[in-house]
Protein backbone atom coordinates (compact mmCIF):
# COMPACT_ATOMS: atom_id res chain seq x y z
CA UNK A 1 0.00 0.00 0.00
CA UNK A 2 1.41 3.30 -0.85
CA UNK A 3 1.71 6.20 1.84
CA UNK A 4 -0.71 9.30 0.18
CA UNK A 5 1.83 11.98 1.36
CA UNK A 6 4.54 10.20 -0.41
CA UNK A 7 3.04 11.12 -3.40
CA UNK A 8 3.62 14.10 -5.34
CA UNK A 9 0.67 16.21 -6.35
CA UNK A 10 0.88 15.49 -10.19
CA UNK A 11 1.38 10.69 -9.44
CA UNK A 12 -1.53 11.64 -7.15
CA UNK A 13 -3.24 13.18 -9.65
CA UNK A 14 -3.17 10.43 -12.07
CA UNK A 15 -4.58 7.87 -9.65
CA UNK A 16 -7.10 9.78 -8.96
CA UNK A 17 -8.57 11.01 -12.33
CA UNK A 18 -8.07 7.33 -13.61
CA UNK A 19 -10.45 6.24 -11.03
CA UNK A 20 -12.86 8.92 -12.16
CA UNK A 21 -12.60 8.61 -15.77
CA UNK A 22 -13.08 4.79 -15.24
CA UNK A 23 -16.38 5.40 -13.45
CA UNK A 24 -17.86 7.57 -16.56
CA UNK A 25 -17.13 5.17 -18.79
CA UNK A 26 -14.22 6.17 -20.36
CA UNK A 27 -11.81 3.29 -21.33
CA UNK A 28 -7.88 3.41 -20.50
CA UNK A 29 -5.88 4.18 -24.17
CA UNK A 30 -2.11 3.20 -24.19
CA UNK A 31 -0.15 4.32 -27.12
CA UNK A 32 3.38 4.19 -28.37
CA UNK A 33 5.24 7.17 -28.10
CA UNK A 34 5.37 7.08 -31.68
CA UNK A 35 3.83 8.53 -34.58
CA UNK A 36 4.65 8.52 -37.96
CA UNK A 37 5.85 12.22 -39.08
CA UNK A 38 3.54 12.99 -42.11
CA UNK A 39 0.32 13.46 -39.01
CA UNK A 40 1.23 16.08 -37.48
CA UNK A 41 2.90 17.85 -41.00
CA UNK A 42 -0.35 17.73 -42.35
CA UNK A 43 -2.06 18.94 -39.04
CA UNK A 44 0.45 21.05 -38.12
CA UNK A 45 -1.10 24.12 -37.29
CA UNK A 46 -3.49 22.23 -34.31
CA UNK A 47 0.26 21.70 -32.49
CA UNK A 48 1.50 24.61 -30.05
CA UNK A 49 5.06 24.37 -31.94
CA UNK A 50 5.43 22.95 -35.41
CA UNK A 51 9.41 21.49 -34.15
CA UNK A 52 8.94 18.32 -34.02
CA UNK A 53 11.39 15.49 -32.53
CA UNK A 54 11.71 13.50 -35.58
CA UNK A 55 13.94 10.03 -36.52
CA UNK A 56 14.42 7.04 -38.80
CA UNK A 57 12.92 3.90 -37.63
CA UNK A 58 14.06 0.84 -38.74
CA UNK A 59 12.59 0.58 -41.74
CA UNK A 60 13.24 4.09 -42.94
CA UNK A 61 10.24 5.50 -41.92
CA UNK A 62 10.25 9.16 -41.14
CA UNK A 63 8.84 8.63 -37.28
CA UNK A 64 8.30 11.65 -34.19
CA UNK A 65 8.22 11.59 -30.85
CA UNK A 66 4.50 12.19 -30.10
CA UNK A 67 4.08 15.97 -29.58
CA UNK A 68 0.03 15.80 -28.81
CA UNK A 69 -2.07 12.96 -27.71
CA UNK A 70 -5.37 14.18 -29.70
CA UNK A 71 -4.44 13.42 -33.28
CA UNK A 72 -3.46 9.86 -32.35
CA UNK A 73 -6.59 8.93 -30.69
CA UNK A 74 -8.62 10.65 -33.46
CA UNK A 75 -6.31 8.51 -36.24
CA UNK A 76 -7.44 5.35 -34.65
CA UNK A 77 -10.76 5.96 -34.08
CA UNK A 78 -14.01 5.15 -36.52
CA UNK A 79 -16.99 6.77 -37.45
CA UNK A 80 -20.61 4.95 -37.04
CA UNK A 81 -23.62 6.30 -36.48
CA UNK A 82 -24.91 6.56 -33.07
CA UNK A 83 -21.99 5.28 -31.38
CA UNK A 84 -19.22 7.59 -29.15
CA UNK A 85 -15.76 6.36 -28.28
CA UNK A 86 -14.79 7.34 -25.35
CA UNK A 87 -11.34 6.78 -23.94
CA UNK A 88 -8.66 8.38 -21.08
CA UNK A 89 -5.26 8.86 -21.41
CA UNK A 90 -1.94 9.41 -19.82
CA UNK A 91 0.78 10.03 -21.25
CA UNK A 92 4.24 12.38 -22.08
CA UNK A 93 4.30 14.45 -25.13
CA UNK A 94 7.44 16.03 -26.42
CA UNK A 95 7.41 20.10 -26.99
CA UNK A 96 9.56 22.67 -27.17
CA UNK A 97 9.01 24.73 -23.95
CA UNK A 98 8.43 28.78 -24.41
CA UNK A 99 10.85 29.69 -22.05
CA UNK A 100 13.84 27.56 -22.77
CA UNK A 101 12.98 27.15 -26.24
CA UNK A 102 14.53 23.47 -25.59
CA UNK A 103 12.73 19.95 -26.22
CA UNK A 104 10.97 19.44 -22.96
CA UNK A 105 9.08 16.00 -21.81
CA UNK A 106 5.20 17.36 -20.54
CA UNK A 107 2.79 14.82 -18.49
CA UNK A 108 -0.65 15.02 -19.65
CA UNK A 109 -3.69 13.67 -18.89
CA UNK A 110 -7.02 13.90 -20.18
CA UNK A 111 -9.64 12.36 -22.00
CA UNK A 112 -11.87 12.34 -25.45
CA UNK A 113 -15.19 11.40 -26.87
CA UNK A 114 -15.53 10.93 -30.29
CA UNK A 115 -18.36 9.67 -32.40
CA UNK A 116 -21.72 10.44 -32.83
CA UNK A 117 -21.92 13.55 -29.83
CA UNK A 118 -24.44 15.45 -28.40
CA UNK A 119 -25.01 18.39 -25.53
CA UNK A 120 -24.96 15.42 -23.10
CA UNK A 121 -21.40 14.28 -24.14
CA UNK A 122 -20.53 18.09 -23.71
CA UNK A 123 -21.95 18.32 -20.39
CA UNK A 124 -20.02 15.27 -19.71
CA UNK A 125 -17.29 16.24 -20.74
CA UNK A 126 -17.26 19.80 -18.87
CA UNK A 127 -18.25 17.77 -15.57
CA UNK A 128 -15.12 15.80 -15.62
CA UNK A 129 -13.33 18.78 -16.22
CA UNK A 130 -14.47 20.44 -13.00
CA UNK A 131 -14.27 17.26 -11.41
CA UNK A 132 -10.66 16.99 -12.52
CA UNK A 133 -10.06 20.28 -11.44
CA UNK A 134 -11.70 19.13 -7.69
CA UNK A 135 -9.49 16.33 -6.91
CA UNK A 136 -6.37 18.59 -7.08
CA UNK A 137 -7.14 21.36 -5.41
CA UNK A 138 -10.12 23.11 -3.46
CA UNK A 139 -9.43 26.25 -5.19
CA UNK A 140 -10.11 25.80 -9.24
CA UNK A 141 -12.19 27.81 -11.74
CA UNK A 142 -13.22 26.59 -15.48
CA UNK A 143 -14.23 29.27 -17.49
CA UNK A 144 -16.28 27.87 -20.42
CA UNK A 145 -16.94 30.18 -24.01
CA UNK A 146 -18.50 28.99 -27.38
CA UNK A 147 -16.77 30.35 -30.39
CA UNK A 148 -20.27 30.10 -31.85
CA UNK A 149 -21.49 33.21 -30.12
CA UNK A 150 -17.94 34.74 -30.58
CA UNK A 151 -18.66 34.21 -34.55
CA UNK A 152 -22.05 35.26 -34.50
CA UNK A 153 -21.25 38.73 -32.47
CA UNK A 154 -18.42 39.47 -34.70
CA UNK A 155 -19.98 38.04 -37.92
CA UNK A 156 -22.99 41.02 -37.12
CA UNK A 157 -19.58 43.70 -36.66
CA UNK A 158 -17.48 42.59 -39.73
CA UNK A 159 -16.60 39.71 -41.96
CA UNK A 160 -13.55 41.28 -42.76
CA UNK A 161 -11.09 38.33 -42.16
CA UNK A 162 -7.88 40.71 -41.38
CA UNK A 163 -10.07 42.40 -38.53
CA UNK A 164 -11.41 39.08 -36.88
CA UNK A 165 -8.30 37.73 -36.20
CA UNK A 166 -7.12 41.00 -34.84
CA UNK A 167 -10.37 41.21 -33.09
CA UNK A 168 -10.20 37.54 -31.67
CA UNK A 169 -6.50 38.21 -30.55
CA UNK A 170 -7.31 41.49 -28.41
CA UNK A 171 -10.29 39.67 -27.11
CA UNK A 172 -8.35 36.92 -25.64
CA UNK A 173 -6.15 39.67 -23.84
CA UNK A 174 -9.33 41.09 -22.61
CA UNK A 175 -7.86 44.35 -24.41
CA UNK A 176 -11.10 47.24 -25.04
CA UNK A 177 -8.08 50.00 -25.66
CA UNK A 178 -7.19 48.42 -28.96
CA UNK A 179 -10.27 46.86 -30.03
CA UNK A 180 -12.33 50.29 -30.17
CA UNK A 181 -8.98 51.17 -32.37
CA UNK A 182 -9.31 48.54 -34.10
CA UNK A 183 -12.95 49.33 -34.66
CA UNK A 184 -12.20 52.97 -35.46
CA UNK A 185 -9.64 51.76 -38.14
CA UNK A 186 -12.06 49.75 -39.95
CA UNK A 187 -14.56 52.34 -39.38
CA UNK A 188 -17.25 50.13 -37.75
CA UNK A 189 -20.20 52.09 -36.15
CA UNK A 190 -19.89 53.19 -32.60
CA UNK A 191 -23.22 51.54 -31.80
CA UNK A 192 -21.13 48.29 -33.34
CA UNK A 193 -18.51 48.81 -31.61
CA UNK A 194 -20.22 49.64 -28.17
CA UNK A 195 -21.55 46.17 -28.25
CA UNK A 196 -18.63 44.43 -29.10
CA UNK A 197 -16.81 45.82 -26.11
CA UNK A 198 -19.72 44.87 -24.09
CA UNK A 199 -19.49 41.51 -25.48
CA UNK A 200 -16.25 41.05 -24.10
CA UNK A 201 -16.77 42.75 -20.96
CA UNK A 202 -19.46 40.08 -20.09
CA UNK A 203 -17.59 37.32 -17.85
CA UNK A 204 -18.27 35.54 -14.67
CA UNK A 205 -21.32 34.14 -13.23
CA UNK A 206 -23.20 32.27 -15.59
CA UNK A 207 -26.51 33.42 -14.78
CA UNK A 208 -25.26 37.38 -14.72
CA UNK A 209 -23.79 36.77 -18.55
CA UNK A 210 -26.87 34.96 -20.02
CA UNK A 211 -29.04 37.93 -19.37
CA UNK A 212 -26.06 40.28 -20.72
CA UNK A 213 -25.76 37.94 -23.55
CA UNK A 214 -29.47 38.06 -24.92
CA UNK A 215 -29.60 41.79 -25.44
CA UNK A 216 -26.48 41.56 -27.27
CA UNK A 217 -26.88 39.37 -30.10
CA UNK A 218 -29.24 36.62 -31.70
CA UNK A 219 -27.75 33.16 -31.95
CA UNK A 220 -28.74 29.51 -31.33
CA UNK A 221 -25.35 28.77 -29.30
CA UNK A 222 -27.03 30.78 -27.04
CA UNK A 223 -29.69 28.12 -26.09
CA UNK A 224 -27.24 25.67 -25.98
CA UNK A 225 -25.01 27.71 -23.69
CA UNK A 226 -28.16 28.14 -21.06
CA UNK A 227 -29.06 24.50 -21.30
CA UNK A 228 -25.60 23.40 -20.64
CA UNK A 229 -25.90 26.29 -17.59
CA UNK A 230 -28.97 24.87 -16.28
CA UNK A 231 -27.34 21.40 -16.37
CA UNK A 232 -24.33 22.11 -14.57
CA UNK A 233 -26.47 24.30 -11.74
CA UNK A 234 -27.35 20.94 -10.74
CA UNK A 235 -23.84 19.77 -10.12
CA UNK A 236 -20.98 19.94 -7.16
CA UNK A 237 -18.67 22.95 -7.74
CA UNK A 238 -21.53 25.05 -9.93
CA UNK A 239 -19.95 27.54 -8.34
CA UNK A 240 -16.56 27.94 -9.61
CA UNK A 241 -17.76 27.38 -13.18
CA UNK A 242 -17.78 30.13 -14.76
CA UNK A 243 -18.05 31.78 -18.24
CA UNK A 244 -15.74 34.01 -20.34
CA UNK A 245 -15.65 34.66 -23.77
CA UNK A 246 -12.12 35.30 -23.66
CA UNK A 247 -11.20 31.98 -23.97
CA UNK A 248 -10.48 31.65 -27.74
CA UNK A 249 -8.99 28.43 -28.75
CA UNK A 250 -7.86 28.35 -32.62
CA UNK A 251 -10.76 28.49 -34.52
CA UNK A 252 -10.09 26.67 -37.37
CA UNK A 253 -10.14 23.14 -34.99
CA UNK A 254 -12.37 24.06 -32.37
CA UNK A 255 -15.70 25.31 -32.86
CA UNK A 256 -18.79 25.03 -30.08
CA UNK A 257 -17.41 24.99 -26.42
CA UNK A 258 -14.01 25.41 -25.14
CA UNK A 259 -13.21 25.49 -21.89
CA UNK A 260 -10.18 26.47 -19.62
CA UNK A 261 -9.64 25.36 -16.18
CA UNK A 262 -7.21 27.21 -13.57
CA UNK A 263 -5.49 26.37 -10.15
CA UNK A 264 -4.73 28.98 -7.49
CA UNK A 265 -1.24 29.06 -7.09
CA UNK A 266 -0.29 28.13 -11.05
CA UNK A 267 0.35 30.57 -13.05
CA UNK A 268 -1.23 29.61 -16.39
CA UNK A 269 -4.44 27.79 -17.48
CA UNK A 270 -3.80 24.14 -16.48
CA UNK A 271 -6.88 22.43 -18.19
CA UNK A 272 -7.85 23.27 -21.63
CA UNK A 273 -10.40 21.52 -23.85
CA UNK A 274 -13.48 21.87 -26.15
CA UNK A 275 -15.25 20.42 -29.09
CA UNK A 276 -12.86 20.14 -32.21
CA UNK A 277 -15.03 18.74 -35.11
CA UNK A 278 -13.48 21.38 -37.28
CA UNK A 279 -10.41 19.60 -36.71
CA UNK A 280 -12.36 15.88 -37.56
CA UNK A 281 -13.60 17.47 -40.32
CA UNK A 282 -9.82 18.34 -41.76
CA UNK A 283 -8.73 15.39 -41.38
CA UNK A 284 -11.86 13.76 -43.45
CA UNK A 285 -13.80 12.56 -40.41
CA UNK A 286 -17.74 12.58 -40.23
CA UNK A 287 -17.77 12.56 -36.20
CA UNK A 288 -17.69 15.19 -33.56
CA UNK A 289 -15.43 15.22 -30.56
CA UNK A 290 -14.78 17.09 -27.31
CA UNK A 291 -12.11 16.48 -24.72
CA UNK A 292 -9.30 17.74 -22.98
CA UNK A 293 -6.21 17.68 -21.54
CA UNK A 294 -4.55 18.41 -18.12
CA UNK A 295 -1.04 19.36 -17.57
CA UNK A 296 0.19 17.60 -15.02
CA UNK A 297 4.11 19.06 -15.06
CA UNK A 298 2.50 22.48 -14.04
CA UNK A 299 1.08 20.84 -10.78
CA UNK A 300 4.96 21.00 -9.61
CA UNK A 301 4.08 24.83 -8.74
CA UNK A 302 1.54 23.88 -5.72
CA UNK A 303 3.51 24.72 -3.03
CA UNK A 304 4.18 22.14 -0.40
CA UNK A 305 5.11 22.21 3.38
CA UNK A 306 8.22 22.51 2.95
CA UNK A 307 10.60 19.81 4.80
CA UNK A 308 13.36 20.69 7.04
CA UNK A 309 15.25 17.65 6.53
CA UNK A 310 15.82 14.69 4.19
CA UNK A 311 15.63 12.13 6.45
CA UNK A 312 14.57 10.98 10.62
CA UNK A 313 17.12 9.51 11.20
CA UNK A 314 20.91 8.99 10.00
CA UNK A 315 22.76 6.19 11.48
CA UNK A 316 26.17 5.96 11.44
CA UNK A 317 28.16 2.61 11.70
CA UNK A 318 31.51 1.49 11.23
CA UNK A 319 33.10 -1.05 8.38
CA UNK A 320 33.31 -3.67 11.27
CA UNK A 321 30.21 -3.57 12.76
CA UNK A 322 28.34 -6.29 12.43
CA UNK A 323 25.91 -6.41 9.39
CA UNK A 324 23.16 -8.26 10.55
CA UNK A 325 23.17 -5.94 13.90
CA UNK A 326 22.84 -3.13 11.57
CA UNK A 327 20.06 -4.65 9.31
CA UNK A 328 18.26 -5.23 12.78
CA UNK A 329 18.60 -1.73 13.46
CA UNK A 330 17.08 -0.35 10.47
CA UNK A 331 14.49 -2.29 10.83
CA UNK A 332 13.53 -1.35 14.08
CA UNK A 333 14.01 2.37 13.52
CA UNK A 334 12.01 2.02 10.21
CA UNK A 335 8.90 -0.19 12.03
CA UNK A 336 8.67 3.18 14.39
CA UNK A 337 8.03 5.03 11.26
CA UNK A 338 11.02 6.64 11.17
CA UNK A 339 13.08 7.46 7.72
CA UNK A 340 16.64 5.95 7.94
CA UNK A 341 19.43 6.59 6.14
CA UNK A 342 22.33 4.44 6.81
CA UNK A 343 25.95 6.02 6.16
CA UNK A 344 29.49 5.46 7.16
CA UNK A 345 30.17 8.68 7.77
CA UNK A 346 28.14 11.95 7.40
CA UNK A 347 26.74 12.79 3.76
CA UNK A 348 27.81 16.80 3.22
CA UNK A 349 24.33 17.48 1.58
CA UNK A 350 21.69 14.89 3.84
CA UNK A 351 19.69 16.73 6.28
CA UNK A 352 19.22 14.43 8.84
CA UNK A 353 16.91 15.13 11.97
CA UNK A 354 18.82 12.72 14.80
CA UNK A 355 22.56 11.56 14.34
CA UNK A 356 22.51 8.00 16.01
CA UNK A 357 25.96 5.56 16.09
CA UNK A 358 25.12 1.91 16.08
CA UNK B 1 -2.25 40.00 -1.08
CA UNK B 2 -2.37 41.68 -3.98
CA UNK B 3 1.12 41.75 -5.86
CA UNK B 4 1.82 44.84 -7.93
CA UNK B 5 4.81 45.33 -10.37
CA UNK B 6 5.97 48.65 -11.10
CA UNK B 7 8.65 49.59 -13.56
CA UNK B 8 11.50 51.61 -12.08
CA UNK B 9 11.86 55.39 -13.26
CA UNK B 10 9.22 58.23 -14.09
CA UNK B 11 6.58 55.94 -15.04
CA UNK B 12 6.76 53.77 -12.33
CA UNK B 13 6.32 56.81 -10.01
CA UNK B 14 3.31 58.35 -12.07
CA UNK B 15 1.96 54.81 -11.77
CA UNK B 16 1.97 54.38 -7.99
CA UNK B 17 0.66 57.94 -7.86
CA UNK B 18 -2.13 56.35 -9.86
CA UNK B 19 -2.32 53.42 -7.13
CA UNK B 20 -2.24 55.49 -4.25
CA UNK B 21 -5.46 57.72 -5.42
CA UNK B 22 -7.15 54.38 -6.02
CA UNK B 23 -7.03 53.67 -2.26
CA UNK B 24 -4.38 51.31 -2.50
CA UNK B 25 -1.44 53.30 -0.84
CA UNK B 26 2.09 52.23 0.38
CA UNK B 27 3.78 55.37 2.45
CA UNK B 28 7.06 53.53 2.96
CA UNK B 29 7.58 53.53 -1.11
CA UNK B 30 8.53 57.21 -1.12
CA UNK B 31 11.35 56.64 1.56
CA UNK B 32 14.44 57.13 0.25
CA UNK B 33 15.85 53.27 0.52
CA UNK B 34 17.27 51.00 -1.71
CA UNK B 35 14.48 48.53 -1.10
CA UNK B 36 12.76 46.96 -3.91
CA UNK B 37 9.75 45.28 -2.49
CA UNK B 38 7.40 47.74 -0.33
CA UNK B 39 3.93 46.30 1.69
CA UNK B 40 0.76 47.62 3.34
CA UNK B 41 -0.26 44.99 5.59
CA UNK B 42 -3.35 47.00 6.61
CA UNK B 43 -4.48 47.21 2.67
CA UNK B 44 -2.96 43.81 1.22
CA UNK B 45 -0.96 45.38 -1.50
CA UNK B 46 2.94 44.71 -2.20
CA UNK B 47 4.43 46.84 -4.51
CA UNK B 48 7.84 45.97 -6.10
CA UNK B 49 10.42 47.67 -8.88
CA UNK B 50 11.73 45.75 -11.13
CA UNK B 51 13.15 46.89 -14.86
CA UNK B 52 10.51 47.84 -16.98
CA UNK B 53 11.03 45.60 -19.74
CA UNK B 54 10.81 42.67 -17.47
CA UNK B 55 7.67 43.68 -15.74
CA UNK B 56 5.86 41.33 -18.55
CA UNK B 57 7.80 38.45 -17.05
CA UNK B 58 6.71 38.85 -13.44
CA UNK B 59 3.17 39.22 -14.23
CA UNK B 60 3.20 36.39 -17.31
CA UNK B 61 4.96 34.07 -14.22
CA UNK B 62 2.63 35.07 -11.66
CA UNK B 63 4.96 36.41 -9.56
CA UNK B 64 2.92 39.85 -9.91
CA UNK B 65 -0.39 39.67 -9.95
CA UNK B 66 -1.11 43.09 -12.08
CA UNK B 67 2.13 45.45 -13.44
CA UNK B 68 2.44 47.81 -15.48
CA UNK B 69 4.58 47.41 -18.78
CA UNK B 70 4.71 49.69 -22.61
CA UNK B 71 3.16 48.48 -24.82
CA UNK B 72 6.26 48.11 -27.02
CA UNK B 73 7.82 45.30 -24.66
CA UNK B 74 3.96 43.76 -25.02
CA UNK B 75 4.34 43.53 -28.35
CA UNK B 76 7.97 42.37 -28.19
CA UNK B 77 7.88 39.35 -25.59
CA UNK B 78 3.87 38.40 -26.76
CA UNK B 79 3.43 37.19 -22.80
CA UNK B 80 -0.39 35.54 -22.46
CA UNK B 81 -1.55 37.98 -20.29
CA UNK B 82 -4.42 40.23 -19.67
CA UNK B 83 -4.29 43.76 -20.95
CA UNK B 84 -6.61 45.70 -19.00
CA UNK B 85 -6.32 49.32 -19.18
CA UNK B 86 -4.31 51.39 -21.80
CA UNK B 87 -3.13 54.21 -19.12
CA UNK B 88 -2.56 56.81 -21.59
CA UNK B 89 1.57 57.54 -19.72
CA UNK B 90 4.61 56.99 -21.53
CA UNK B 91 3.41 57.79 -24.79
CA UNK B 92 5.87 57.40 -27.28
CA UNK B 93 5.81 55.62 -30.78
CA UNK B 94 7.17 52.88 -32.73
CA UNK B 95 9.07 53.86 -35.82
CA UNK B 96 11.73 53.41 -38.64
CA UNK B 97 14.33 55.80 -38.43
CA UNK B 98 17.03 56.29 -40.93
CA UNK B 99 20.01 59.31 -42.10
CA UNK B 100 17.86 62.00 -43.82
CA UNK B 101 19.76 61.25 -47.10
CA UNK B 102 18.77 57.60 -47.24
CA UNK B 103 16.01 56.40 -49.54
CA UNK B 104 14.74 52.29 -49.50
CA UNK B 105 14.58 51.67 -53.27
CA UNK B 106 14.26 48.04 -52.44
CA UNK B 107 17.05 46.89 -54.82
CA UNK B 108 18.89 44.83 -51.72
CA UNK B 109 18.11 43.18 -48.34
CA UNK B 110 17.65 46.36 -45.90
CA UNK B 111 19.90 45.86 -42.72
CA UNK B 112 17.66 46.87 -39.85
CA UNK B 113 19.38 47.84 -36.30
CA UNK B 114 17.07 47.77 -33.68
CA UNK B 115 16.51 46.65 -29.62
CA UNK B 116 12.94 44.81 -30.69
CA UNK B 117 13.56 42.21 -33.21
CA UNK B 118 10.47 40.78 -32.95
CA UNK B 119 8.60 43.83 -33.62
CA UNK B 120 10.72 44.74 -36.34
CA UNK B 121 10.22 41.69 -37.83
CA UNK B 122 6.28 41.38 -38.12
CA UNK B 123 6.61 44.64 -39.28
CA UNK B 124 8.63 43.99 -42.46
CA UNK B 125 6.87 40.98 -42.45
CA UNK B 126 3.61 42.65 -42.96
CA UNK B 127 4.93 44.86 -45.96
CA UNK B 128 7.03 41.67 -47.42
CA UNK B 129 10.17 43.17 -47.29
CA UNK B 130 13.02 41.19 -47.07
CA UNK B 131 15.43 42.41 -44.46
CA UNK B 132 18.22 41.32 -42.07
CA UNK B 133 18.01 42.25 -38.25
CA UNK B 134 21.00 43.62 -36.54
CA UNK B 135 20.04 43.00 -32.37
CA UNK B 136 21.90 45.93 -30.41
CA UNK B 137 21.24 46.43 -27.01
CA UNK B 138 22.01 50.50 -27.07
CA UNK B 139 22.91 52.83 -28.83
CA UNK B 140 20.72 51.93 -31.96
CA UNK B 141 21.04 55.52 -33.58
CA UNK B 142 24.74 54.97 -34.29
CA UNK B 143 24.12 51.75 -36.13
CA UNK B 144 23.29 53.58 -39.73
CA UNK B 145 25.87 56.52 -38.99
CA UNK B 146 28.57 53.83 -38.93
CA UNK B 147 27.28 51.79 -41.71
CA UNK B 148 26.43 48.99 -39.57
CA UNK B 149 22.37 49.26 -40.71
CA UNK B 150 20.97 51.24 -43.20
CA UNK B 151 18.01 52.01 -40.87
CA UNK B 152 17.08 51.42 -37.25
CA UNK B 153 13.52 50.14 -35.60
CA UNK B 154 12.84 52.22 -31.85
CA UNK B 155 11.32 54.08 -29.93
CA UNK B 156 11.20 57.77 -30.50
CA UNK B 157 9.60 59.99 -27.87
CA UNK B 158 10.35 63.47 -28.95
CA UNK B 159 12.68 63.01 -32.14
CA UNK B 160 15.84 65.11 -30.15
CA UNK B 161 18.35 62.01 -30.03
CA UNK B 162 17.30 61.44 -33.97
CA UNK B 163 18.06 64.70 -34.97
CA UNK B 164 20.78 65.58 -32.87
CA UNK B 165 22.65 61.97 -34.77
CA UNK B 166 21.32 63.27 -38.01
CA UNK B 167 18.65 60.51 -38.48
CA UNK B 168 15.25 61.33 -39.12
CA UNK B 169 11.45 59.12 -38.67
CA UNK B 170 10.83 57.34 -42.09
CA UNK B 171 7.80 55.90 -40.95
CA UNK B 172 5.81 55.44 -38.20
CA UNK B 173 4.60 51.59 -37.10
CA UNK B 174 2.59 52.49 -34.33
CA UNK B 175 2.22 54.24 -31.24
CA UNK B 176 3.24 53.42 -27.70
CA UNK B 177 1.81 54.15 -24.49
CA UNK B 178 2.04 52.07 -20.80
CA UNK B 179 -0.79 49.61 -20.24
CA UNK B 180 -1.78 47.37 -17.10
CA UNK B 181 -1.30 44.21 -17.34
CA UNK B 182 -2.81 40.62 -15.13
CA UNK B 183 -1.95 37.61 -14.68
CA UNK B 184 -4.55 35.25 -16.13
CA UNK B 185 -4.73 32.94 -13.45
CA UNK B 186 -4.35 35.86 -10.96
CA UNK B 187 -7.57 37.58 -12.46
CA UNK B 188 -9.96 34.59 -11.82
CA UNK B 189 -8.89 34.18 -8.01
CA UNK B 190 -8.04 37.98 -7.08
CA UNK B 191 -10.57 39.39 -9.23
CA UNK B 192 -12.70 41.08 -7.66
CA UNK B 193 -9.62 43.69 -6.18
CA UNK B 194 -7.80 43.79 -9.39
CA UNK B 195 -11.51 45.11 -10.80
CA UNK B 196 -11.72 47.57 -8.01
CA UNK B 197 -8.13 48.56 -9.17
CA UNK B 198 -8.91 48.70 -12.67
CA UNK B 199 -12.07 50.79 -12.07
CA UNK B 200 -10.28 53.34 -10.07
CA UNK B 201 -7.52 54.00 -12.30
CA UNK B 202 -9.68 53.38 -15.36
CA UNK B 203 -11.99 56.85 -13.70
CA UNK B 204 -8.16 58.72 -13.13
CA UNK B 205 -7.18 58.29 -16.59
CA UNK B 206 -10.50 59.56 -18.15
CA UNK B 207 -10.70 62.71 -15.77
CA UNK B 208 -7.18 63.47 -17.22
CA UNK B 209 -8.26 63.28 -20.69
Amino acid sequence: MIEEQILKSEEKAVFALRSLYKKYGYLPYKMSKFEEYELYIRNKDFLVSDRIITFNDTNGKLMALKPDVTLSIIKNSEDKKGEKQKVFYNENVYRVSKSTKNYKEIMQAGLECIGDIDLYDIFEAVKLAVNSLSLISDEFVLEISHLGILSAVLDDVCKDKLFQSQAIEFISQKNTHDLARLCENFEISTQKTDKLISFISTYGEREEVLKKLNCLCKSESIKELETLSAMLSKCEFSDKIIFDFSVVNDMSYYNGFVFKGFLSGICEGVLSGGQYDNLMQKMDRKSGAVGFALYLDLLEQLSKPKKDYDVDVLLIYKDSDDKQKLAQKVNELINQGLSVSAQKSVPEKLRYKQKVEL
Amino acid sequence: MLNVALPKGRLGEKVYAMFEAAGYPCPSIKENTRKLIFENEEKQVRYFWVKPSDVSIYVERGAADIGVAGKDILLEYEPDVYELLDLDLGKCRMAVAGPKNFYDDGEKTLKVATKFTNIAANYYNSIGRDIDIIKLNGSIEIAPILGLSDVIVDIVETGTTLKENDLEVKTDILPISARLIANKSSFKFKGEIIECVLKSIEEQVKKDD
